[in-house]
């Protein structure tokens, strides 16, 4: 950012790597100081809304249960984001490859992407064994981006590159292989980058789903399950490592994206150059 | 070009050609003529260009004689030699951008057209580094598309339509993005390259100076549809160089082909 290495440090610029992470922890514990005086100045109950302090001593002290169960969900969300890379790269390799295909079947991966998510787990529940169940849901939800990015991807190959594979007889796998892939990595990372996030909400609706019908074991069902037993403290607890969860997946994700772009895509390449 | 326009090769009568168009014309599917009809044969070892404004269909002949698209009536004949000088490929194109694959380094953008060729490894590195070596940018193997200058990507563009030694280079408006000096001293290397190589060059370009400093014949082509206006020998000395860029022979060509130039646009709105 700060590129010169010359220029004077600047204290009052804004743009200072320190303040712009100092900053947003000030808010955070201004935000958390102001809650827990709230919560104590009046005599709010743990039931109906608990200190962030409370929160936190419940995530410690229910660890063990907690933590088993993110290990569920993370578990969950990982497979159905795996099916959903595989399952939405592929197909739309195979679209890529034929228009007729493309033609049949593109409107039904719109139509499962629009349908609400909510609304098909308890569906799924009464014909799948629940732990399937879940992992459809969090692939259902995470697979269209991933399609429709590899998708736009392979078909944003520059045209003379294109003219250039024609011209020494390329053949189509060669094609494949050394221009619309590489072309289309940076789509499919994006995709990717989306769809982590989204299959871990998909695994947490199908887990809520199955919680109220009395069966599961992962966060979102703790948290369901925390809240018919008004364990309110618990259920932020939850909440919180599921946000977690989240933040990190996507970091996770972007750190991957940066790591394979780095070399030559735009997004990747930092102000320096 | 068609399978039939290859096999008629030797058919022809070739001998001594490298390309030999026979009326042919260039019809767009939406009904614009592009092209034609146009009758051109260009000598083995020959450098020509082809003159004329943006849209005039110099482009469109070029990506007939390439192979890119089909000439909508007329024949496009392009002379192959197997095996005679070692080459995988007879035609080397470089376009107006330098059409590099970003995500790889200049080894492997000059490599490509070896590799989709499957040539074996120790072979192909020897040809991508004599390629470099060509253009004089050998100290930039592992760089990136990104990392280098304007000039510097035209030079691995024209490196890898040199890596398959093609007996043709065709060459689309190359240099007509790049700041003038760089220009120039591009102009004198691709001279240099030609007298050592001895390839058939057919040069595209818009600009009267360069036509006439680079090529043995210019053609000056019309508005669309792009046809034949007039065509130059250009007679000068040989080696050309910045001498011949301030001689009044140079000058003389420029004013003529000018000349031409400025009738077969008559009527035509800038």
């Amino acid at each position: 950012m700060n590129t010169s290495p010359a220029a004077p440090p600047r204290s009052r610029s804004g743009q200072s790597p320190p303040l712009r992470i100092l900053l947003p922890i000030l808010v955070l514990a201004m935000g958390l100081v102001a809650w827990e005086l709230v919560v104590r100045l009046n005599d709010i109950p743990p039931y109906v809304l608990p200190g962030p302090g409370l929160i936190l001593r419940t995530l410690v002290a229910d660890w063990g249960v907690l933590s088993e169960s993110l290990l569920v969900t993370l578990v969950t969300t990982l497979e159905g984001f795996v099916c959903a890379a595989v399952g939405g790269i592929a197909l739309a390799l195979l679209f890529n490859q034929s228009r007729l295909l493309e033609y049949s079947l593109f409107p039904y991966a719109v139509v499962l992407q629009v349908a609400p998510v909510i609304a098909i787990a308890p569906l799924l529940l009464i014909y799948l064994p629940q732990q399937t169940a879940v992992v459809v849901c969090a692939f259902i939800v995470a697979f269209f981006p991933v399609l429709s990015n590899t998708a736009l991807g392979l078909n944003s190959v520059d045209r003379n590159l294109a003219g250039l594979f024609q011209l020494y007889h390329a053949s189509p796998m060669q094609t494949l292989r050394y221009l619309k892939l590489p072309a289309a990595l940076p789509h499919i990372l994006g995709g990717l980058r989306i769809a982590g996030g989204l299959s871990l909400i998909g695994a947490v609706v199908a887990e809520i789903a199955a919680g109220s019908a009395g069966a599961g074991s992962g966060l979102a069902y703790r948290i369901a399950e925390s809240g018919y037993r008004l364990n309110i403290p618990r259920m932020f607890a939850a909440l919180l490592l599921l946000s977690a969860a989240g933040i990190v997946i996507y970091g996770l994700l972007a750190l991957v994206s940066h790591l394979v772009l780095r070399r030559w895509h735009e997004s990747a390449l930092g102000k320096e150059s | 070009m068609t399978e039939d326009a290859s096999l008629s090769d030797s058919a022809a009568g070739m001998t001594g050609l490298a390309v030999r168009l026979n009326g042919v014309t260039k019809t767009y599917d939406s009904g614009v003529a592009a092209l034609g009809p146009l009758d051109l044969d260009v000598r083995r070892g020959e450098f020509l260009s082809l003159l004329g404004p943006s849209g005039c269909g110099k482009s469109t002949a070029l990506r007939l004689i390439a192979g890119l698209a089909a000439p909508t009536s007329g024949s496009v004949d392009v002379a192959r030699q197997p095996n005679e000088t070692g080459g995988t490929h007879a035609i080397g194109f470089v376009f107006q951008e330098p059409t590099l694959m970003p995500w790889a380094n200049v080894a492997a953008n000059v490599r490509l057209p070896l590799e989709l060729a499957n040539m074996p490894a120790a072979e192909a590195d020897r040809r991508v580094t004599a390629a470099l070596a060509q253009v004089g940018l050998v100290e930039f193997v592992h760089s990136y598309p990104r990392e280098l200058s304007g000039g510097m990507k035209m030079r691995v563009s024209l490196a890898r339509a040199l890596v398959t030694d093609p007996e043709i280079l065709l060459m689309d408006e190359p240099f007509a993005a790049l700041d003038e000096i760089t220009r120039f001293r591009l102009n004198n290397d691709l001279l240099a390259l030609w007298r050592d190589l001895r390839k058939t060059v057919i040069f595209v370009t818009h600009s009267v100076f360069e036509s006439v400093y680079l090529s043995q014949r210019v053609i000056v082509m019309s508005a669309r549809p792009g046809r034949i206006a007039a065509e130059f020998r250009i007679d000068a000395a040989e080696p050309r160089g910045e001498d011949f860029r301030t001689s009044a022979d140079y000058a003389g060509f420029c004013r003529q082909v000018s000349a031409a130039l400025a009738p077969a646009y008559e009527g035509q709105r800038a």
